[in-house]
């Protein structure tokens, strides 16, 4: 047998028919993801044909988008921002009841953003193919499985048959070699990448990120990589699962358990692309080079390490993106005022990345003028960092210690930016308006955002991690 | 859907590159449950000044613009998230057609699979239509051309299946719901596994 990678070991074993020049291949999905913005239309497609959904127990649905990160009040009213944002959600509610889907909803404690509760729930799993109406379904190949955004007209064809027509993809591998120096993760090493191969630099190719440094990474690290595969065009992003990926699914509610538990490992250990397996294209990365990295611009690919001097626009975009960030070319974005801190989103919500924030905020203060966010990713991330203290280090900072839910990564609930503040959020897109109309986003590693707040400028984190470790 | 083999009309253009999905319709408009309706959002903070108003700089809301139904766009069209919104909502606006060097893989797969003509030609020709603003083309789906004023024709490749769908209006699916005995049979043979 001709070696393999990863993504053709994943491709392979779920194509229910094969591609053609006249057709795509039918590709099988093993669980689908689906959450209150990009379904309704979904469900109503089907009830409108009369279908039923395939496989309820391969469906998960939960709440994050259009859900208030606020308690709710003493009324027993949830603080929703408008009507409609609460019948979206009402509606994915009896959508769910309706075609039998598990929902975690209001009354779950294990609710949260739907690429942090996937994997918690141990949901998802090496070599599975897992889709959502949602573009950072690709944080799920940090276990190994391929897992992609889907549009809602597709959403609607795996809830009736599980399965979706694709062409296959080509392959591209991003090794990354070299220890990434102390203060600098793996925020700081994506935005790297993607300010290095550019937005469009993955389209049509599942990205896997191997070597060394990669394989160094936790599981969340993995995940805030492969959570933005798709700010470089690529639609998935892949980690081969290893000892790291096995003991962290260990034992979680959906992963497989005793015997079987067993066997799975020895079938997710073979998954791993073989000596001599081939891509389409590969590019190199030294991760011992780069230094806090944020982006400057409006969109991921404007990054640039803190303190390096900012280019001069070359084309209209440049310039546009120049006169909506007001940022300087020649200067760097070190220093710049800052009018809100949001650390959260399915890139950076999880215990680790809250704890990268705190470790910087303890025994300081959120500067003054700067409103800082604080949400985590889950009601389980919520637990355990209030288990740890954590948000008890963030309100003593002065912060804002929410409910779990996307918040200001997409501004769909209430919690945004006002014309013209900047933003430093630890979140995936810096698009124009994204945290609010006008608003400016700088992307940006938790612990340089948690600095930021407290310097009131975009800060280097490593000042304040050193004084810690002193 | 409705087969789709031709369309005419006049170009408009927005030369810029990446144009993202929270630019064609902002986030905070996504609550709705419905598909329809959404064109008067379409590109919502662009095209309106804060009083609400028609942003006169906006390409799009210039005279020469109004009833094209093709769109221009720089590099890297619908980058972003996976929103079918996007689509909906240019097609509500009286987008049928967006032609682009390259266009965001999501983007283009959602576009398609709503009669929306996501296009992708040669860089060279791309920079002509960006150059040239309010030019006459036809599309020809069936022929995979497009023809120009001049009487020229620019060659471009739909993926075989999307071209399928949309000459003939075929519902993917109902294509997909053929395959049920093939996916009970590779559900058994998992489950054997
Ligand atoms: S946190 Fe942001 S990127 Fe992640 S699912 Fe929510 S809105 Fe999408």
């Amino acid at each position: 047998m001709t070696a393999r990678t990863l993504f053709e070991k994943v491709w392979d074993a779920h194509v229910v028919a094969p591609e053609s020049t006249d057709t795509p291949a039918v590709l099988y999905v093993d669980l689908h993801l689906v959450h209150e913005v990009t379904s309704p239309q979904a469900f109503s497609e089907l009830r409108q044909r009369g279908l039923t959904l395939r496989r309820p127990d391969r469906t998960l649905a939960t709440l994050d988008h259009s859900t208030p990160t606020l308690p709710t009040g003493a009324d027993g009213v949830r603080p929703y921002t408008n009507a409609a944002a609460k019948a979206q959600v009402e509606q994915l509610e009896a959508n769910c009841t309706e075609f039998g889907v598990t929902l975690h909803g209001w009354d779950s404690d294990q609710r949260g953003i739907v690429h942090v509760i996937g994997p918690e729930l141990g949901a998802t799993q090496p070599g599975m193919t897992i889709v959502c109406g949602d573009s950072h379904t690709s944080t799920h190949g940090a276990f190994g499985a391929l897992a992609f955004g889907i549009g809602t007209t597709e959403v609607g064809h795996v809830l009736a048959t599980q399965c979706l027509l694709q062409r296959k993809p080509k392959t591209l591998a991003i090794h990354v070699d070299g220890k990434l120096p102390a203060g600098v993760g793996a925020k700081d090493l994506i935005l790297h990448i993607i300010g290095s191969i550019g937005v469009d630099g993955g389209t049509g190719y599942v990205l896997e990120y191997r070597g060394p440094t990669i394989e160094a990474l936790s599981m969340e690290e993995r995940m805030t990589i492969c959570n933005m595969s798709i700010e470089a065009g690529a639609r998935a992003g892949m980690i081969a699962p290893d000892e790291t990926t096995f003991a962290w699914l260990k034992g979680r509610p959906l992963a497989p358990q005793g015997a079987d538990w067993d066997v799975a490992v020895a079938k997710w250990r073979a998954l791993r692309s073989d000596e001599g397996a081939s891509y389409d294209r590969e590019v190199h990365f030294d991760a011992s080079k780069i230094g806090p990295t944020v982006t400057y611009g409006t969109h991921p690919g404007m990054a640039s390490a803190l303190s390096a001097s900012l280019p001069e626009p070359t084309n209209a975009q440049e310039r546009r993106a120049r006169d909506y960030m007001h940022y300087e070319p020649g200067q760097s974005m070190e220093g710049m005022a800052v009018d809100v801190v949001f650390i959260g989103s399915c890139t950076n919500s999880r215990l680790p990345d809250l704890r990268e924030a705190a470790s910087v905020l303890r025994g300081r203060r959120v500067a003054d003028g700067v409103r800082m966010l604080v949400v985590p990713g889950s009601e389980a991330v919520r637990r355990d960092a209030e288990r740890e203290g954590l948000h008890q280090v963030f309100l003593d900072a002065g912060a804002e210690w929410r409910v779990p839910g996307c918040s200001m990564c997409i501004a769909m609930n209430g919690d945004l930016a006002q014309p013209g503040q900047l933003v430093v959020s630890t979140s995936n897109r810096n698009f124009e308006g994204r945290q609010g109309k006008g608003a400016r986003t700088v992307l940006a590693s938790p612990a340089t955002a948690a600095a930021s707040a407290v310097a009131g400028v975009i800060a280097d984190p490593r000042v304040y991690l050193t004084e810690v470790a002193a | 859907m409705n087969p789709i083999t031709r369309l005419q009309s006049r170009t408009a253009v927005l030369t810029d590159e990446n144009i993202d999905t929270d630019r064609i319709i902002p986030a905070r408009f996504l609550t709705t449950t419905v598909r329809e309706g959404l064109g008067k959002l379409c590109f919502n903070d662009w095209r309106y000044q804060s009083d609400g108003s028609d942003n006169p700089a906006f390409p799009l809301n210039q005279p020469q613009s109004q009833g094209c139904s093709i769109l221009v766009a720089g590099r890297n069209f619908g980058c972003g998230s996976s929103r079918e919104h996007a689509p909906w909502a240019l097609l509500d606006y009286g987008i049928k057609a967006v032609l682009c060097s390259e266009i965001a893989d999501i983007f283009r797969n959602n576009a398609l699979k709503n009669g929306l003509l996501a296009i992708v030609i040669a860089e060279e020709q791309h920079r002509w239509l960006l150059d040239n603003p309010g030019v006459e083309l036809t599309i020809d789906v069936q022929a995979q051309t497009i023809a120009l004023p001049d009487g020229s024709n620019v060659a471009f490749t739909l993926e075989a299946f999307a071209r399928h769908c949309l000459l003939n209006g075929v519902d993917q699916l109902g294509f997909l719901l053929q395959h049920t005995d093939a996916i009970g049979d590779f559900e058994k043979q998992e489950k054997a596994a």
